[in-house]
């Protein structure tokens, strides 16, 4: 355990609705640096509290870097300046004695600003609604050796498939696509055996759902894949592109 | 009193779910259509129900305060699901899952319920397979297995050390399908904060509306809750920030019997604490003690360096104390086994902390075999602690992870409320006094699946229950009363955070109500918990207002709630004169200082029934062991 304390000065974006303005306030802070960021902020709302003032909102679950809750801009990177981790995982002893620390919600047009620092990332959910599904009815599966599975292709779809849905390539890139996020999905699908049958027309119905709810084109500047807490490889944008393409000249338009 | 009639089908074990299914009542297709459904929570249990029942063709609304359904905490579970599928050809069987289970739980389960549970466990394989949940496999392109504590063959399924994650990703797809459907309606960012009771029926809840503070009012034919465990009574718990016990204890309110409250697991394999302001325990999974080696310095007080603690210096106390199951003992025990050493003062450099260690497995596999196992794992635990469990051994500690009781349930997971279902953790149904790893991901999407697609229909077709509209006085009164507690709330303007009232249960639970139970400690304990709870309803502060979004009101509604139900825990314990599974009463312990077990006064389930605040009445559902014989639990 460590005793040496950081002192640290917090920007923090506040904003009380949707249609208010926003600004950034500065409070001052002393912790520990075994303690994670997400708890630099939750004694800073105890604080707040016991002085009358109200916390300051933003979302987080797990806190294991799993189910995708979490989901802050620092210094600019969404979930902070180490890679591959989530807001949650992100611990003091990464950050100097002394330190501004500039905190602000996931910017994108389809992500509007509820409160504060918590964003409604619902478009995500609608992508998946449209086609991130293989439809089978409960109780018609066959037995789960029936598909004999190559190790190789399993952990690529695995691979994928580890997608948490936090948004933050979305946030990270400068036209707001969540290209990586489709991808991620569509790969995961493609690969397996299972996700044949409707392989072309789920590519085209998650893509058209992604431009209607206001997602932009990707320009590939890498930035969703240096940013994502779980490594998701830019290889499933391609991918993506692949199976588009291929889907509008074999399949039917949806 | 009430009438706890646990509906067990008659007929040898073998047969009972197959006659059940069979003499339940259906519903036909075009009568689907018109019956409402509410489901609470989109985890496991309640995806899963969702999923069925809207291709059933029934109208499902779903309710979840998270933002998306995918968040719900069952994603963050690591290992594995367990299934008798004997892939493996190493004598595994639906008997002897059935049997593990139920031994793991200490005797404290009903047979029938365990017994289908296993029965149902290869069919969940199969259907997540083919919703494209990415399993791990074999060069051969088969299923690969792994073990897990309390049993000696490999069952469990797994997706690297992201399953939950995996699993709760297919049956939120298969959700996903049916709302495009239509079949589903979501409603995200609504917290359940009452169950409707007309005529002595469940008939509907009532919400808060997370975002504009709204007071939401839905009814249903049938309503189901699959809301999770209240492990976050202890406050430093392995569960999510936001899981909480409110949508079971409100329906506890309005009567639903509480069964077991006290059977609450203790996971041995937690980050251990590291200061005053940590708001959680993390979990690293039990499938790390398939490779790593758990032990402590045979001296107290020993502050070496565990790579300076040479071999004849190290007691690996689960594989001297428990030579047949070693490191892979049943939760409950391991637990109890390190805080004893603790106890005694060996911790890991003189924390409350032991050593998990994979330098033999290192040595043993290659580095790049322990990576493949559990590399997302050794990078988590890098991340927070700093240290690399490649070159030194990770240090765990117990912490409170899953919560046994429960909502009281019959056969057909129907609490003492007709119409109002529960599955998943929040029922109390199938793990006694103990859960087996990997189990937890099977009950939950074995009720969810299998068992309430049927039921539901046959309460539908039996009971053709008639809706009650949203206008009905029961609603309004609802209503208003969620009303008045959240102004209530607002108005008190005291000194103290809900933090700290919700912290200061929780260390009084984890002292007296956790790993291990004293009478006194237990009587200590339910005076603190009344005084503590008065103090709230005096001297909190909750700010800001209830027509926002607002996080510190939800959780001082969650923390009313807690002061409440840690009160019931104590009195649970306090009662169940014996130790069982996660229970130890340390006045009920043999010489070598092992669970002591009382079948003779203590083999019931103790469903409570609620009166008003600090006052339960005590029902008991005696538990008839037809096949199994009741032993004292080995693992030596």
């Amino acid at each position: 355990m460590n005793q040496r304390k950081l002192n640290l000065t917090l920007k923090i974006w506040r904003q009380p609705g949707p249609n208010s303005a926003g600004s950034f306030v500065e409070y001052k802070v002393s912790v520990s640096p075994d303690s994670s960021f997400l708890e630099m902020l939750d004694d800073l709302n105890n604080e707040l509290e016991s002085k009358n003032l109200e916390p300051i909102a933003f979302e987080s679950d797990c806190r294991e870097g799993i189910c995708g809750t979490c989901g802050l801009v620092i210094n600019g990177h969404p979930h902070g300046p180490i890679p591959k981790i989530a807001t949650c995982q992100l611990h003091m002893r990464n950050f100097k004695d002394g330190d501004t620390i500039w905190v602000e919600p996931f910017r994108a047009k389809a992500f509007p600003v509820i409160k504060d620092l918590i964003v409604d990332r619902s478009a995500l959910d609608r992508i998946m609604e449209a086609g991130g599904f293989i439809s089978v009815n409960t109780g018609s599966a066959p037995d789960g050796n029936a598909i004999p599975i190559p190790k190789d292709v399993a952990s690529e779809a695995m691979d994928s498939a580890s997608c948490i849905g936090c948004g933050a390539c979305v946030a990270a890139c400068k036209n707001s696509s969540a290209m990586l996020f489709v991808g991620a999905k569509v790969s995961h699908l493609a690969l397996l055996p299972q996700g044949q049958p409707e392989r072309y027309i789920r590519v085209q119905a998650m893509v058209k759902k992604m431009d209607e709810l206001g997602f932009g084109a990707c320009s590939n500047t890498y930035a969703c894949e240096a940013e994502c807490p779980k490594g998701i490889s830019i290889i499933n944008i391609a991918r993506l592109n692949r199976e588009y393409i291929k889907s509008k000249l074999i399949a039917d338009e949806v | 009193m009430i009438k706890l009639d646990s509906k067990i089908p008659a007929g040898s074990l073998k047969d009972k779910w197959e006659n059940h299914k069979f003499n339940m009542k259906l519903v036909s297709p075009a009568n689907k259509r018109k019956y409402e459904i509410i489901i609470v929570g989109t985890g496991l249990a309640g995806a899963s129900a969702a999923a069925s029942l809207g291709e059933l063709g029934y109208n499902v609304k779903v309710f979840t305060y998270h933002d998306s359904a995918r968040r719900a905490h069952s994603i963050a579970a690591q290992g594995g699901i367990n299934a008798a599928k004997n892939y493996q050809n190493d004598g595994d069987s639906v008997y002897r899952l059935f049997y593990d289970t139920i031994k793991g739980g200490d005797f404290r389960a009903r047979e029938a319920n365990v017994y289908r549970l296993a029965e149902i466990s290869g069919n969940i394989i199969d259907q997540c397979v083919a919703l494209g949940v990415p399993f791990a496999r074999e060069y051969g392109g088969m299923l690969d297995n792994r073990s897990f504590g309390g049993t000696l063959v490999s069952r469990t399924f797994y997706a690297k050390g992201q399953t939950g994650q995996q699993l709760l990703l297919g049956a939120y797809s298969a959700m996903n399908r049916q709302i495009k459907l239509g079949k589903v309606k979501l409603y995200t960012r609504r917290e359940m904060v009452d169950l409707v009771v007309v005529d002595g029926i469940a008939r509907g809840i009532i919400v808060r509306n997370l975002v504009t503070g709204d007071i939401e009012k839905y009814s249903a034919h049938v309503v189901i809750l699959a809301t999770g465990g209240y492990s976050n009574v202890f406050f430093l718990s392995t569960n999510a920030i936001n899981s909480n016990a409110t949508a079971i204890w409100r329906a506890h309110k309005r009567g639903a019997a509480f069964a077991n409250p006290c059977f609450t697991q203790i996971h041995p394999t937690c980050l251990p604490l590291h200061g005053e302001g940590q708001s959680k325990l993390t979990l690293m999974s039990e499938s790390l003690r398939n490779d790593g080696r758990i032990w402590v310095s045979k001296f107290k007080g020993d502050i070496r360096h565990p790579n300076e603690i040479p071999e004849e210096e190290r007691d690996y106390f689960l594989e001297r104390k428990y030579p047949t199951y070693g490191n892979l003992s049943p939760r409950d025990i391991s637990s109890r086994a390190a805080k004893e050493v603790v106890d005694e003062g060996r911790g890991a450099q003189g924390q409350e902390a032991v050593y998990l260690d994979f330098r033999d497995a290192i040595k043993r596999l290659g580095r790049k075999v322990i990576e493949e196992r559990y590399g997302n794992l050794f990078e988590m635990y890098k991340t927070i602690t700093g240290d690399d469990p490649y070159e030194v051994p990770m240090k765990i500690y117990p912490a409170p992870h899953y919560t046994m009781g429960g909502l009281w349930v019959d056969y057909n997971l129907m609490s003492t409320v007709p119409g109002l279902f529960v599955a998943g953790e929040a029922n109390f149904s199938d793990h006694g006094a103990n859960r087996l790893g990997a189990s937890a991901l099977m009950q939950g999407l074995a009720d969810g699946y299998f068992i309430l697609p049927y039921t539901v229909g046959n309460y539908l077709g039996s009971e053709k229950p008639t809706l009650v509209e949203t206008d009905h006085p029961e609603f309004e009164k609802s209503k208003k009363e969620i009303q008045d507690f959240t102004n209530k709330l607002l108005s008190i303007k005291g000194k103290r955070t809900v933090d700290s009232f919700h912290k200061q249960l929780g260390r009084l639970m984890w002292d007296k109500v956790g790993m291990s139970r004293s009478a006194q400690g237990l009587k200590e304990a339910i005076n603190q918990i009344r005084e503590l709870r008065e103090e709230f309803w005096r001297d909190v502060n909750v700010v800001g207002s209830a027509n926002d979004l607002n996080q510190c009101l939800e959780r001082a509604g969650r923390v009313a709630d807690y002061l409440e139900l840690g009160e019931l825990m104590a009195i649970d314990a306090l009662h169940r004169n014996e130790s069982c599974g996660a229970h130890f009463r340390v006045e009920y312990q043999t010489e070598d200082g092992e669970a002591l077990r009382n079948d003779e006064e203590y083999a019931y389930v103790a469903a409570w029934e609620f009166k008003e605040v600090g006052k339960w009445e005590l029902n008991k559902e005696p538990l008839i062991f037809e096949n199994v014989q009741l032993t004292t639990r080995s693992y030596k």
